[in-house]
């Protein structure tokens, strides 16, 4: 990109690609913001004019808002520290040379590959299920009684099947990021006095840092938007309405789209305002 | 303090002999280098020394103690690597401090120790850098400055010069020299360069295929190679070796001389051949010697400048009192006369 030639050519040449995105970002915002200010209800009446900021103060006042943002921030923060924490132990433990390495490693990374909604089923109807559920068998075979898992205990149970569904990820990242670890700082360590959970500690977790953080941030933008598990399992009942799924409900249940909006641009908000904080974050360890 | 003995020593990995049954001892205070071309065995021996790999066979004592079961922090040595492998994420201080505070040192003690290593180092000024903000030269002082610290009973080093540049790397050999004359420390040291061994060491031990090859001083190897392999190994540039007839003129299979023991000439001399490639240093002048019936190339140093250059034919004189004999299978035949 030498020459002013060069420069203004690779502009023209990238003009298609950054007006495609910017109309993919900007036409939805914009119908977004613009059905947030009206009162928009499709099957009573339709477009009934604009009204101002009342959707914005009924949506944020309504008894279901921050309930659905707490539930958002459980789902988020407990998938993202069981996948980190397994992530790192099942690093650790896919780097160790072992006998039929490669199949293994394909099987972890497979929970990735399965849809949201199929996974969900799975574990709904495998797994969870109160009657004829694995989970419901292994209760029985110890003597105890079968746990009414997506009822009784739906928040766990949710963190649960969206972990496992990210757990692949993260182990991979981290994976690739243990494996660049030069064996002689390891080795280093070793000669200077460090036991193997010092090493853990002092060597290998800073040098997994920055990979870290990228799980974080990439899996935290993910997870705010996470739809089809509540919707396959709970259905949003059993206090398990996050903020999307709340924004579902007001737009298709309560078919109001005004309202609906409203929440989608608050949605918008709290998602920036989680990125720039993490960006902070991941910006700062990529400096080191 | 830092007696290192090896007995019948054996490293395999799976069905590969890397060292067969090897016996060496290390006194105290010795600067010992292990040499040899790359696959040889010396890093293996060294990463044996450390702890870092397990002997398959024999014993590895140091200070009188068996180490050969000891993990590598239990054997009281200290290594410098290759790569430096020092702890990019910890500053300069924190990377010297690791391996006192590993070893649960008071803060006061060690704070000591730092000064006292970042002062003999030069590296006082860069106590709060990163390892990435640093040069070849600096990282590889803050690699010893951690293995200082320690007070270990002796050093090891693993070709810690040859991610260096040229110039750098005399500079560092000089700097361990000198390290190695005020610590009298044990240092054994692993490098694929010959002229590193010939400067540094008190003790060469040349290295062949994991067997030790020769093992004496600089000047020793350079003077009585016991073999044909020590003989080309040691010296820069290599010895000529020459078979067939000539060498049977002095009762052996091969002769060997050293390139500054033959003596140039435009007129007259023993041998003659045509100068293939000339390389003037100033101080010295190279002469690539071809189609002299001895060997392919005869390579000869002169003192000083002299003009012949490319296909100019040139005549030799070797001096006979320095050539070494070999016999067929490659070993040493006795001195026909005695050694200068």
């Amino acid at each position: 990109m030498a020459t002013q030639h060069s420069r203004s050519a690779a502009r023209l040449m990238m003009a298609p690609a950054v007006v495609l995105l910017l109309g993919w970002m900007l036409v939805p915002l914009t119908m977004t913001l613009y059905f947030s200010f009206k009162k928009y209800l499709p099957l009573r009446g339709g477009d009934l004019g604009w009204v101002g900021f009342e959707n914005y103060v009924r949506f944020v006042t309504s008894s279901a808002f921050w309930p659905s943002i707490q539930t958002t921030l459980v789902l988020v923060g407990g998938v993202l520290i069981i996948t980190t924490v397994l992530g790192i132990l099942l690093a650790l433990l896919l780097d160790q040379p072992m006998w039929g390495q490669g199949p293994v490693r394909i099987l972890v990374i497979a929970p990735f590959f399965v849809m949201p909604t199929v996974s969900a089923l799975v574990w709904k109807n495998f797994f969870m299920d109160a009657n004829y559920g694995l989970f419901s068998y292994l209760w029985e075979f110890f003597g105890a009684e079968p746990i009414q898992w997506l009822s009784q205990a739906s928040m766990p149970s949710l963190v649960l099947i969206v972990s496992w569904q990210w757990l692949p990820f993260a182990t991979l990242i981290l994976l690739t990021a243990i494996q660049s670890l030069d064996s002689e700082q390891l080795e280093a360590a070793e000669m200077d006095g460090a036991p193997a959970l010092k090493r853990f500690w002092f060597i290998i977790l800073p040098h997994l840092s920055r990979a870290i953080s990228v799980v974080i941030l990439i899996q935290t933008i993910f997870l705010l938007g996470i739809f089809a598990e509540i919707f396959v399992t709970t259905g949003g009942a059993f206090g398990t309405k996050t903020l999307t799924y709340l924004i579902y409900q007001r737009v298709l249940e309560s078919q109001n789209i005004g309202l609906g909006s409203a929440g989608g641009v608050y949605a918008i908000i709290l998602a920036n305002i989680v990125a720039i904080f993490l960006m902070r974050i991941v910006g700062k360890n990529l400096d080191n | 303090m830092g007696r290192i003995v090896l007995e019948k020593v054996v490293k395999r990995f799976g069905e590969a002999e890397v060292i067969p049954p090897l016996d060496l001892t290390i006194e105290d205070g010795e600067f010992t280098v292990f040499v040899g071309p790359s696959g040889c065995g010396k890093s293996t021996l060294l990463r044996l020394i450390a702890g870092l790999e397990d002997t398959t066979d024999g014993r590895i004592v140091i200070d009188g103690k068996d180490a050969t079961g000891l993990p590598p922090a239990k054997r009281g040595l200290a290594m410098v690597f290759q790569s430096y492998a020092l702890y990019p994420h910890m500053s300069v201080r924190k990377n010297i401090a690791f391996p006192m505070k590993m070893a649960g040192m008071d803060q006061a003690e060690q704070d000591r120790r730092i000064a006292k290593a970042a002062g003999a180092l030069n590296l006082t000024d860069y106590l709060d850098r990163k390892p990435g903000q640093l040069s070849g030269g600096q990282r590889q002082r803050v690699a010893i400055g951690r293995a200082i610290v320690r007070e270990p009973s002796a050093f090891l080093f693993d070709e810690p010069l040859s991610n260096l540049d040229a110039a750098l790397r005399v500079g560092m050999r000089m700097e361990i020299s000198e390290l190695h004359k005020k610590l009298a420390t044990t240092m054994v040291y692993v490098t694929h360069d010959q002229v590193e061994a010939m400067t540094m060491a008190d003790k060469i031990v040349v290295l062949r295929a994991g067997h030790v090859e020769q093992v004496g001083s600089p000047l020793e190897l350079y003077r009585t190679p016991r073999n044909t392999f020590v003989a080309s190994f040691i010296g820069s540039p290599k010895m000529n070796l020459i078979e067939g007839p000539e060498a049977a003129k002095h009762d052996a299979h091969t002769i060997g001389i050293r390139p500054e023991h033959i003596d140039v000439s435009s007129e007259s001399g023993l041998w003659s051949g045509v100068v293939g490639v000339a390389e003037h240093l100033g101080s010295d002048t190279f002469f690539h010697i071809h189609e002299t019936g001895l060997a392919e190339t005869i390579t000869v140093r002169a003192d000083g400048e002299v003009s012949l250059t490319h296909g100019d034919k040139i005549y030799l004189t070797p001096r006979p009192d320095v050539i070494h004999r070999f016999s067929a299978d490659g070993l040493r035949m006795k001195d026909e006369l005695a050694v200068a």
